[in-house]
């Protein structure tokens, strides 16, 4: 197996792992942390797709600030495992809404993923060559992209300043 | 090089994934977590297509949507933050009255 | 086989084993610069003038018991550790010791790798590495390191801010990501980024300082209000490991200001004929000597300034540096269009 390929399963296998046991996982910190290790698989699969800068990028945004953020409210909160006794009795995955449907809609998407894989065989080959460099991507982005460019900065401004207002204690002006 | 369609079956997994954990889980964070995977599945998605077409327009989708989910985060965690402080509680169920 | 495989394995292994010696030695250093500076001797009794303190040292921290508190979270506990020390030591993949040399009639680069976002991997690599300290204090369930992991955190986060958007400014002049390609434009430019970018050069400084956790940012792990902060329930060999995590970024953070703005491996005005027998000196010799003189003066820092307060810390940061760095890349942007 050629190495690439390999590095694709590795990969792969990380980011599905850890992506199951997060949602498996009854201490959120360890939610957190399973996912911070999905996006390092992930960004692995980015670097593997020509694309280092969104791997990169997605460990600075993800990893460096997003999942801080969650970490320091789980923190925070010191509410780590899900209040009612059924709820601590009960593992997630074991009740009755997901053991129902839940096996339902994953007999659908398995049906669905061999489908797709056993109909598509090889093609979709990645073409040689045409990698998107960083300067294309920074040209694009300040020149065709320009206006949704701009928009998000007012997006993050509006999420800062509804952020402050909304985490700021009341009663205190 | 690997298939395009590994990836795409790869991201989704991924998806499902994040889907059945919005839906199976009782815990606002882990909701919120996995909105996160979901988004990354979308991305990896774009960044496939991207490299199949050889265009750099796949990476600033997910330039855009990293900044979306980065919104979303602080403004996501801040409500919960909020909700936390009014019952002491992060399961969804404890805000149902507006239901009747 | 020999160049993709044999030589950049060795290549790791040289650079890993350099910087866990030099790391060693940068305490003694340490020990000994601040006895210096209060008229003191610092160690005099292991080896001559104390040069094995180090060997003394590890060996002390080795054979030490390792505690785990009996209600910390016991994953997390050992794994913060590790993870503070991992992202200390593969930053170095991308910074340049020097340019590519012939040796025994092979091309061999001075460096791991040069890759096209250098730059931002650095910074990707430097913003994982907060998790060590917040892990490590949530996990010891214990006060002062969770009072230490949370204001490390938002210490971290907010210098990164600053260090990043002045990064920018020098990634404006230069062109380019890549860390090689950055002591080439100060070739090409014929300028030193310390005299073409001087805010840049103290505002990466300073924020080092912050990144590093060092005086007077040194909060995380004050002693005298934290008992040793995020580290306090620490010891023997994962002890050890904070403690090196601490001293590589240190060298981590030398070497990048070196690279960024002092022309890396160029001799001083390298284009200037006249000083052309500085190139008798090999290029990473010049790369050493700038390195250890940042080193210096992260210690001499620590041995003059007094420590911050956490409200003073938080004020500088949001209030003075980001401000300038964005100031300062809007003037860069500026000129720069100005001379095109």
């Amino acid at each position: 197996m050629a190495p690439e390929t390999l590095a694709f399963y590795a990969f792969g296998a990380v980011a599905v792992v850890a992506s199951l046991l997060v949602i498996a996982q009854r201490n959120p910190i360890y939610s957190v942390l399973l996912l911070i290790a999905s996006f390092g698989a992930l960004s692995g699969l980015y670097v593997l797709l020509d694309a280092p800068f969104v791997a990169v990028i997605q460990i600075i945004v993800y990893a460096g600030a997003i999942m801080v953020l969650f970490l320091f409210v789980v923190m925070l909160l010191n509410a780590p495992h899900e209040e009612t006794e059924y709820d601590e009795r009960v593992h997630p995955l074991l009740r009755p809404g997901p053991m129902r449907f839940g096996a339902l809609l994953a007999l659908v998407l398995a049906g669905e993923l061999s489908w797709a894989l056993t109909r598509s065989g090889d093609s979709g080959r990645f073409p040689a060559g045409a990698v998107a460099s960083v300067r294309a991507i920074g040209r694009s982005l300040f020149t065709d992209y320009a206006f949704p460019f701009e928009v998000t900065s007012i997006l993050i401004l509006v999420a800062m300043v509804g952020a402050v207002l909304l985490a700021r204690r009341e009663g205190r002006g | 090089m690997v298939p395009l369609n590994y990836y795409l079956v790869l991201s989704a997994m991924l998806f499902a994934i994040g889907t059945a954990g919005v839906f199976v889980r009782r815990n606002l964070i882990t909701i919120l977590l996995s909105i996160e995977i979901m988004l990354n599945a979308v991305n990896l998605t774009f960044v496939a297509f991207g490299r199949a077409l050889g265009s750099a327009d796949g990476q600033i989708i997910v330039f855009f949507v990293m900044t979306v989910a980065a919104a979303e985060a602080a403004v996501g965690l801040a409500i919960v933050i909020g909700l936390f402080r009014h019952r002491e509680s992060l399961n969804p169920d404890s805000w149902t009255a507006l239901k009747w | 086989m020999v160049d993709t495989l044999v030589i950049p394995l060795l290549k790791i292994v040289i650079v890993l084993n350099a910087t866990l010696v030099a790391v060693t030695y940068m305490v003694l250093l340490e020990r000994k610069v601040i006895a210096w500076a209060q008229s003191r001797l610092g160690p005099m009794r292991v080896g001559p003038y104390g040069i094995l303190q180090p060997v003394a040292d590890a060996v002390k921290l080795m054979i030490k018991e390792d505690i785990t508190p009996v209600r910390a979270d016991k994953w997390v506990f050992t794994a913060a550790p590790i993870i503070s020390m991992v992202p200390a030591l593969i930053v170095y993949a991308v910074i340049p010791f020097g340019p590519k040399i012939t040796l025994f009639g092979r091309q061999v680069s001075l460096y791991i790798t040069d890759i096209n976002v250098g730059l931002l991997y650095i910074v990707s690599v430097a913003s994982v590495g907060v998790y060590g300290i917040i892990l490590a204090g949530y996990a010891s369930n214990s006060k002062f390191p969770l009072l230490a992991s949370l204001r490390a955190s938002a210490q971290l986060i907010s210098y990164e801010v600053a260090v990043t958007l002045t990064l920018v400014s020098v990634i404006l002049m230069a062109g380019t990501l890549s860390m090689v390609g950055i002591v080439d434009a100060q070739y090409n430019q014929h300028v030193w980024y310390v005299i073409a970018q001087p805010v840049a050069f103290v505002l990466v400084l300073i924020g080092g300082l912050a990144e590093t956790n060092r005086a007077p940012f040194d909060l995380p792990e004050a002693e005298q209000e934290l008992t040793g902060g995020f580290h306090t329930e620490y010891s023997g060999m994962r002890f050890a490991l904070f403690f090196l995590a601490e001293y590589a970024n240190m060298i981590v953070v030398s070497s990048v200001v070196t690279t960024l703005f002092l022309g890396g491996w160029l001799p001083p005005f390298p284009n200037t004929p006249a000083l052309h027998f500085l190139y008798a000196i090999p290029s990473w010799i010049w790369f050493f000597l700038k390195s250890f003189f940042f080193l210096y003066v992260f210690i001499w820092v620590r041995a003059t300034l007094p420590r911050y307060r956490y409200d003073q810390l938080m004020r500088l940061g949001w209030k003075v540096l980001i401000p300038l760095a964005i100031l300062n890349l809007v003037v860069t942007g500026i000129v720069k269009v100005m001379l095109m």
